[in-house]
């Protein structure tokens, strides 16, 4: 497994000029990237987590050739992104989920027929790749559909289309579930497993929701303050950051802490308890053995906030 | 370059199939941008119903100078003319998916929502050109053919120079579509009228820093068989190649560096 992507001592500075009175403005420099390394080797599958601000998208930008960067090294499919964007292009592919790559006034069909002659994606190729990305992401219905009609589940959809027509061998998605109800996620995971494992399509996914990376990816960055803080596996991650899942459950009645194996009861409020049991860990054991009890009247599971997981990384 | 004219041509005829969709708004959208642009000649004739010349000119020697600024200007704005709203695509994030694709930036700012009704103001320059051309005037040679559609050419060059930088300075300055706008439609609505009228200051301006003198001044001064008012040496009638290429270079840099310099938005 050959690395597709190098990055050695990335960093990025932005200039920002904060204003302080009427004509006086502060300079000062803000490091979005500061100096990351990490290679990501053809066909993997990789999470790239952190909170607001912490850098992601200034990376991924740069590993696509929008940003220059400031300092450091980078190759992605043997090219220096910046310098080399158009030619890179036609190797990736990029979805980001708070905006469409789509033509918004173009029906569906009619964007990605563009997008085949700008690609020059040959004529059979081009039919193939439509047919089988339309069964896949369900887009049949909505090829005669301008965009701007498009519900937000749809278009991330033909986003994803959009950007894989071309057969890229890297896929990046920034968000892509946000905004997204459970059904569509829980597809759109199914449809990016397939196209890593099938496909041999290496990703590389920002997101802020763990379930995306637990059920995506074997491997998860995570970057804060600009800088690398954990590179591993899922489990791992939860193995060292020691996030907890929460299942909360209603009962009929107050009564004493629940005694269920492999868990904790960290709070009773009421008729109402919060059971902690470790992120890694499955929750069907635990619901089997509510599911039991005559007074359960409801529960939910609360997975760990991506906030949470790096707090514990820094506290461990 | 091939790259950038390919794709410009892909995503353009795009847009001239969806507009030409929707027929009778194409037709009505082309014939009021004609109406509009006439209008603008409408002033000059109505100015001239008073005076006999104005700096030295008489109407159909203006009305050369005008349609040949007018023609630079609509063809230089219906190829380029989008780059001027590059400040919001930079604010709407579709600047990063033009980036992302196998086609020069450039090329895809220029011909998304490419507007072919632009066509109007080709349309009414080519109008008042055709009575210019018999009216005033004009000791034609083969000599005076040449530099005048040089000068066209030239002209439309000069022209998407100046949009091109226009959108470039958006990328340091945010949205500053009206500086640039002082630039192209300011330009042509000074070049209209024969530079006499303005202090020497303004035409050294027009010539040595933003060169839209080149587009009709001083061939337009060549065409009609007149000396420089303002005694500049006569080759520059002959220079209108040289400003455009020079201007090109000038603006490609400034685009480069702006692409070199863009910070993109936040998320």
């Amino acid at each position: 497994m050959s690395a597709i992507i190098e990055v050695d001592d990335l960093r990025r500075t932005f200039v920002v000029r904060r204003r302080r009175s009427r004509l006086r403005r502060d300079r000062h420099e803000v490091h979005a990237v500061d100096g990351v390394s990490f290679e990501i080797g053809g066909g993997e599958a990789v999470g790239y987590i952190g909170p607001n601000g912490a850098g992601k998208s200034t990376t991924v930008k740069m590993l696509t050739g929008i940003l220059v960067p400031t300092g450091g090294r980078l190759r992605v499919a043997g090219l220096d992104p910046s310098a080399r964007r158009t030619e890179l292009a036609r190797h990736i592919g990029v979805v980001f989920g708070q905006r469409t790559g789509l033509w918004w006034d173009l029906p569906l069909r009619d964007s990605y027929e563009l997008l085949g002659r700008i690609y020059r994606v040959p004529r059979r190729t081009y039919d193939v790749n439509l047919e089988r990305l339309v069964d896949l992401l369900d887009l049949g219905p909505l090829l005669e559909q301008p965009v701007r009609q498009l519900s937000l589940g749809q278009r991330m959809r033909g986003d994803i289309a959009a950007a894989l027509l071309h057969d890229p061998r890297i896929l990046y998605l920034d968000e892509p579930t946000i905004g997204l109800d459970v059904v569509s996620k829980a597809k759109l995971r199914q449809f990016l497993r397939e196209l890593n494992a099938e496909r041999n399509t290496t990703i590389l996914l920002t997101t802020h929701d763990l379930v995306d990376i637990e059920q995506v990816c074997r491997r998860v960055m995570v970057i804060d303050h600009g800088r690398l803080v954990f590179d591993g596996g899922f489990e791992q991650l939860h193995r060292e950051g020691g996030a907890r899942r929460t299942v909360v459950v209603d009962l009929a009645a107050p009564c004493d802490p629940l005694d269920v194996p492999g868990v904790t009861v960290s709070r009773i409020d009421g008729a109402r308890q919060w059971l902690s049991l470790p992120a890694g860990a499955s929750a069907a054991p635990v619901v089997a053995a509510l599911g039991r009890r005559d007074d359960l009247v409801d529960l939910s599971i609360q997975e760990p906030a991506i906030e949470d997981v790096i707090t514990s990384l820094y506290s461990r | 370059m091939v790259d950038a004219v390919r794709g410009f041509a892909i995503i353009a005829g795009a847009w001239v199939r969806s507009a030409l969709s929707y027929r009778t708004s194409f037709v009505i959208g082309t014939l009021v941008q004609l109406v509009i642009t006439f209008l603008d000649f409408a002033a000059i004739i109505i100015m001239f119903g008073h005076i006999e010349a104005f700096g030295g000119f008489s109407i159909s020697q203006i009305a050369l100078l005008y349609a040949m600024s007018g023609f630079a200007l609509g063809a230089a704005d219906m190829l380029v003319g989008n780059a001027e709203a590059l400040g919001r695509r930079i604010r709407d994030g579709s600047f990063d998916q033009m980036l992302i694709r196998p086609v020069p930036a450039l090329a895809q700012v220029a011909a998304d929502r490419f507007a072919l009704r632009r066509i109007g103001r080709i349309a009414q320059s080519g109008v008042v050109l055709t009575w210019a051309i018999s009216a005033a005037p004009i000791d034609w040679s083969v000599a005076r053919v040449v530099v005048l559609a040089g000068a066209m050419a030239c002209g439309a060059v000069i022209f998407c120079a100046v949009f091109v930088m226009g959108g470039a300075f958006q990328v340091f300055a945010g949205d500053a579509a009206e500086v640039a706008n002082a630039f192209t439609y300011g330009g042509n609505t000074l070049t209209q009228y024969p530079l006499t009228i303005y202090p020497s200051e303004l035409v050294k301006g027009v010539t040595f820093i933003v060169p839209i003198a080149f587009v009709n001044w001083y061939p337009g001064l060549f065409v009609l068989g007149m000396d420089d008012p303002f005694g500049l040496p006569g080759w520059l009638q002959f220079a209108s190649p040289v400003a455009a290429v020079a201007f090109v270079v000038v603006a490609a840099a400034f685009w480069r560096t702006a692409i070199r310099h863009y910070r993109s938005t936040g998320s």
